[in-house]
């Protein structure tokens, strides 16, 4: 068990140390999110001071929404960059098989491996835009660290989340063998329905109630509804992590499944 | 680079077409090129037909946010939906025909680290064509269609008083808008061969610069629209095009005319643009892998 424990963290830490390599490419992602952080956020002024309070949100929070969801965009592969693309070449070119080979769950390896990425993206993409937001703009960002810890901790759900929705992704290439148009839409699935392009409880009647309880709202709405203090107390929170941790637990398990189909699906060509 | 490699292919005898030349060879090449993708492409039509339907599918959830926003609000920054709808669909047909055209350029950076920019300077063309054309994406049309039907229900819907000037303004913005966008393509691609990978910085003038258009001037606040009006002059792909069709003034007080000035903004900023190709290409040392 120990042994196994320090297997996966071995694998997390060298995710954080490959992602960390690319200097440049953080860079410009930092300049990236930054950019669009601005462009959103003026936009939503302009929303917010004809409707205050739509969506729940003062205007300072729904600029924290902005600036905290650009910081988190990178770390929750929301639009993609993470692992399944390179889960899906492994398939398509039948480097799978080693990885089916190693004494290690496949399913955990790649968590492990996310984890430690999007671990880098969260310091590496993330306080630097929020910082200038904050610079720039009144947010409203909690001062008790109990809330920070419970965001954290939201976070880290979400992530898992985040995860396991592109695992399935991942794994459907061994029956399609090209994942790039499913890599497409869910890129833009995950944009839509996380809150990305416009909170969530700013979606009218009957869709809005929909898209709120689908798993990308446990991406990005859930931790950020946290942060700004939407579930309140002890109830609230505990209603909050207990929808993303529903999610994680229904989609690790169907991963499972799914991977247990797929594995049996491989052959291995000698030579 | 570019020198040395003419003088090695004049010394292997290869024929080296004059300047002018040059540039109709550097077409002729695109052509061929985007030919190879395209014919590639219609091997899977089914495939090609799905995800050009994707891709434009995939554009519109922008405009089902911006329709959301106008379900509570009548007006934003002071423009209604059709109004904010000729925005959208301009800027979006225009970035759409950049990306068809040459979109895949920020795939340059990818190619400096795995070395395979090597083969393409060896080759006879032009290396701009040949990074243009590179994996040329027919389903690009996908976004260009989308971009188009949203203006042309901008433009259904819209009061205008339309006049002959007015009516010649909206395509010259759709061309003159893609060539900005072009130019600034042309442009990030060189600042690749200084930065490395940086594709990112590229993507927030054109897909960033896009957001910001799709909305109205009035949001942002003033520096940032001399940001985009003097220094990366994406006000002229369809924001002073636009107010000039709309009847509004544009909030930095730039006279009426200035919304005639985008093809000329568009040749503008390619001569900055490919003298950073040209120095960028001259300064490429292989990463010999």
């Amino acid at each position: 068990m120990r042994q196994r424990v320090a297997l996966y963290a071995a694998v997390a830490a060298g995710g954080f140390r490959r992602y960390a390599t690319y200097g440049t490419a953080t860079a410009a992602g930092v300049f990236t999110n930054t950019v669009f952080g601005f462009i959103v956020a003026f936009t939503y002024i302009a929303l917010w001071e004809q409707r205050p309070g739509l969506g729940g949100y003062d205007q300072a929070q729904a600029l924290t929404f902005v600036w905290v969801s650009q910081s988190l965009l990178a770390a929750g592969a929301l639009i993609g960059g993470g692992f399944q693309e390179e889960l899906q070449e492994r398939v398509r070119t039948g480097d799978i098989a080693v990885d089916l080979y190693r004494p290690a769950d496949l399913q955990v390896w790649w968590l492990a491996a996310d984890l430690g990425r999007a671990a880098f993206q969260l310091l590496g993409r993330g306080l630097v835009p929020l910082a200038a937001g904050a610079l720039v703009f009144r947010l409203a960002l909690p001062s008790d660290p109990s809330r920070w810890l419970l965001f954290l901790v939201s976070v880290t759900l979400g992530l898992v989340v985040s995860f396991a929705v592109r695992y399935l992704l991942g794994l459907l290439a061994f029956w399609l063998l090209d994942g790039s148009g499913i890599n497409l839409m869910a890129t833009v699935v995950s944009v839509f329905f996380s809150g990305m392009l416009l909170p969530l409880t700013v979606f009218p009647g009957a869709f809005g109630e929909f898209v709120r309880v689908l798993p990308w709202a446990a991406m990005l709405q859930v931790p950020l509804d946290v942060l700004l203090g939407e579930h309140a107390g002890a109830g609230g929170a505990v209603r909050a992590l207990g929808f993303q941790a529903g999610w994680v637990l229904v989609l690790l398990g169907v991963g499972r499944l799914l991977q247990s189909a797929a594995t049996r699906k491989v052959v291995v060509q000698g030579g | 680079m570019a020198d040395a490699v003419r003088e090695r292919r004049e010394f292997a005898g290869l024929e080296v077409p004059p300047a002018r030349g040059r540039f109709r060879e550097g077409l002729r090449g695109y052509g061929l090129i985007v030919a190879m993708w395209i014919r590639s492409t219609m091997t899977y039509r089914t495939s090609f037909v799905l995800s050009t339907l994707g891709n434009a599918a995939i554009t519109l959830l922008d405009f089902v946010a911006i329709y959301i926003m106008f379900s509570h609000v009548d007006v934003l920054g002071g423009f209604t939906l059709p109004e904010v709808a000729l925005l959208y669909g301009s800027c979006s047909a225009a970035l759409g025909l950049a990306d068809l055209l040459l979109g895949n350029t920020d795939r340059i950076g990818a190619r400096i680290r795995d070395g395979s920019l090597d083969t393409m300077l060896v080759r006879p063309l032009p290396l701009l064509a040949q990074v243009a054309a590179d994996r040329f994406a027919l389903r690009r049309l996908g976004r260009i269609g989308q971009g188009l039907g949203v203006l042309g229900w901008a433009l259904w819907t819209l009061d205008v008083e339309w006049t002959a000037v007015k009516v010649l303004l909206v395509p010259v913005m759709l061309l003159a808008g893609g060539s900005i966008f072009a130019a600034v393509m042309v442009g990030g691609a060189a600042f690749q061969f200084v930065a490395g990978d940086a594709a990112e910085v590229q993507n927030s003038f054109t897909y960033g610069g896009c957001t910001m258009l799709q909305y109205p001037p009035t949001v942002f606040a003033t520096d940032l629209l001399r940001g985009v009006t003097f220094v990366v002059p994406l006000a002229f792909v369809n924001w002073l095009p636009a107010l000039y069709v709309l009847g509004r003034p544009d909030p930095l007080g730039l006279p009426g005319w200035a919304a005639f000035l985008s093809p000329l903004v568009a040749l503008a900023v390619f001569v900055p643009a490919s003298l950073a190709w040209r120095a960028g290409v001259r300064s490429y040392r292989s990463t010999g892998s």
